[in-house]
């Protein structure tokens, strides 16, 4: 369960300082596949930014599973993410000299885990987004949409709580694209909470709720049609 | 910091930065880690080496492994032929040279001479009585004629002059030592020695740098020095000795001072007998071996500093993800102070094979050849190791910091590439 209250946001570029999200208010439950929608710039993105704890929010607080985040120190959010949270990046964010399955297997083995069951469940993760095959690769050897199925697998490998995803299709092609949200989808349906960023409504559609932020602020907040 | 997992991540990390890197760019890494190492090692070593020339010159062409020589309050050794009787039943010898040594002048140029106010061509001279056959198999002395020829067994009334008795091959003028002019293999000289002189014939001019014990010696056959002496005893001032391979000198000058050879003379082992002068150079070329290294040590850690901070710096948006996703900034330091560590290693593996299987076994064997001496590569291996110590610990830090410097900026800036 995430919950956000009043949450802000400001960049300060000399005496200059950019309000980018103002006060906002949120609840996730756990399992809900949640959208987060708006123009370019209406600040959805630094909204996830700051529910993932890869910032520091100017004011407001966050909950996650009823623990405030505010008096985590950076090496207990990094522990956090590393046991809670799964990330999707727009741009796939692979490790160019690790092959897709030690991509995969680089957080589990952060976790404690031996290089050969992390590799064993990497493998494992991979096979789920149809990778079995492309273990060894490295990521030039792969499609954009294979890049971007082993940054999932390297999300869900170790069962994270919330898999946050930003702008996860933006550079696929359609049907790239259409196989990561069915990933998605399947992933909601074994009961994984995902917040993703995109402004695309047909792939908002495959969430079961989208958030629509105009300069800041929640403006919408509905389920798809 | 270098808890298991980390530890672990960072090697991980390493392992597959440094396999999967650009072959060109590891490379040469490694090349600079090599020509530091070199740096470090080899300078500081040829320096030594000079020096160690020098003595290494006073072994061969005079000491040998051990040498007896006249006490401090003799002009002698007294009982030389039961010395020399001596030494010569022992199995520890190799070779042994007796030598009459003695001050004397050299004249030439005498019959040009027809005022009796000009100054008279003539210097001062280390003259050296010896057998030419046994100081041959010692010193190997006819190799180093340079001109004209070496003494001959039953050769009477002739010398070798070392090149600083020769104006032409002099290296300058020293207190008391006028170089002979023109004289030439077949020249005719005055030696005078004990307020005798003989005339003998120029038989050969040797040719050895500045600082061999031979420069500025005459040799002439032992039989005519012991009689300008007067030497009916057959007294000699000094027995060089060369021992067998294996045999320890200092053990066998501790022998000789146990059999009671102290009473009558001086045993010093090689080492004993080195000059002052020659240690405290040698001492002084260490320490500016050791200064060039120095500065060798920095250039190699400003090299890896900017190698890896650029590294670093390139790969920030990865550090950053790296961050992002749970990786530790602690293993991710550690995983580029595992490369730092690889690029020394690699490359003082290289410089030791370089070092041990090339280059000191080579240039000891072909000396290289400086006015001053033939020089060598002192490179003990414990010296050798204290090195690559200092070179892996300095590249450790020079890696570290900047992948720190990196690591502790922001996470999410990071990724995004924002300043």
């Amino acid at each position: 369960m995430i919950d956000v209250y009043q949450l802000t946001k400001s960049f300060k570029d000399g005496p200059v300082e950019t309000k980018v999200l103002k006060g906002i208010d949120l609840a996730v439950p756990q399992g809900q596949f949640v959208a987060i929608m708006g123009r370019s710039g209406a600040g959805k993105s630094t909204l996830l930014y700051q529910i993932s704890l890869l910032d520091e929010p100017t004011g407001g607080h966050i909950h996650i599973n009823d623990k405030d985040t505010d008096s985590m120190s950076e090496q207990e959010k990094m522990f956090f993410r590393l046991a809670e949270f799964g990330y999707v990046f727009q741009d796939y964010a692979l490790l160019p000299e690790l092959t897709a399955v030690e991509n995969v297997a680089l957080p589990l083995l952060m976790q404690g885990l031996s290089p050969e069951a992390a590799r064993e469940k990497a493998a494992e993760a991979l096979a789920r987004v149809g990778l079995g095959n492309r273990l060894n690769n490295l990521p030039s050897q792969l499609s954009g949409g294979e890049q971007q199925r082993v940054s999932i697998s390297r999300a869900i490998a170790h069962t994270p709580g919330v898999l946050f995803a930003d702008e996860p299709t933006a550079n696929l092609d359609k049907e790239s694209s259409a196989t990561v949200m069915q990933i998605f989808k399947e992933l909601h349906a074994g009961g994984q909470t995902i917040i993703m960023v995109t402004h695309e409504d047909e792939f908002a559609s495959y969430a079961e709720r989208i958030i629509k932020i105009d300069d800041g602020k929640v403006v919408a907040d509905s389920r798809p049609a | 910091m270098f808890s298991f997992t980390n530890i672990r991540v960072g090697f991980y990390l390493a392992v597959r930065q440094v396999r999967r890197a650009n072959l060109w760019t590891t490379g040469l890494i490694v090349f600079v880690m090599l020509l530091t190492f070199l740096n470090l090692v080899v300078v500081t070593g040829l320096l030594v080496g000079i020096v160690a020339g020098i003595s290494n010159q006073f072994r061969v062409q005079e000491t040998g492994d051990v040498v007896i020589s006249a006490l401090d309050t003799k002009d002698y050794i007294e009982n030389s032929p039961q010395i020399l009787a001596y030494l010569s039943s022992l199995p520890q010898p190799a070779v042994i040279s007796s030598r009459y040594v003695t001050a004397g002048t050299a004249e030439a140029n005498y019959f040009e001479r027809s005022d009796p106010n000009e100054k008279a061509n003539k210097t001062g001279a280390s003259v050296v009585g010896i057998d030419p056959v046994a100081e041959n198999n010692f010193s190997h002395l006819s190799r180093l004629v340079g001109e004209g020829s070496y003494l001959a067994a039953g050769d009477y009334d002739t010398v070798l002059l070392g090149p600083q008795m020769v104006d032409r091959y002099s290296f300058g003028e020293m207190p008391g030592l006028s170089p002979l002019k023109n004289v030439y293999p077949g020249t005719k000289i005055r030696i005078t020695v004990n307020g005798s002189t003989r005339e003998v014939v120029v038989k050969g001019i040797l040719k050895v740098p500045a600082n061999s014990p031979l420069a500025a010696r005459v040799f002439m056959p032992a039989t005519e020095v012991r009689q300008l002496l007067g030497r009916s005893d057959y007294a000699v001032n000094e027995i060089a000795i060369l021992l067998k391979p294996g045999e320890d000198p200092a053990t066998f000058r501790d022998f000789l001072k146990r059999s009671g050879l102290a009473v009558n003379a001086k045993v010093r082992t090689f080492e004993d007998s080195i000059p002052n002068g020659v240690a405290e150079v040698q001492n002084t070329f260490g320490m500016i071996g050791n200064a060039i290294g120095s500065l060798g040590l920095a250039v190699a850690a400003i090299t890896i500093f900017i190698v890896i901070f650029i590294n670093a710096i390139t790969r920030r948006k990865f550090i950053g993800i790296l961050k992002g996703i749970g990786i530790s900034g602690e293993a991710i330091e550690i995983s580029y102070i595992f490369q730092s560590l690889f690029y020394a290693a690699i490359g003082s593996s290289i410089g030791l094979l370089v070092l041990y299987g090339f280059l000191v076994p080579y240039v000891n064997a072909h000396p290289i050849v400086l006015p001053i001496s033939n020089a060598i590569i002192v490179a003990p291996v414990l010296d050798t190791f204290v090195r690559i110590g200092l070179l892996v610990l300095t590249t450790v830090v020079a890696g570290y910091l900047p992948s720190r410097m990196i690591v502790r900026k922001n996470t999410l800036d990071s990724i995004l590439g924002r300043n």
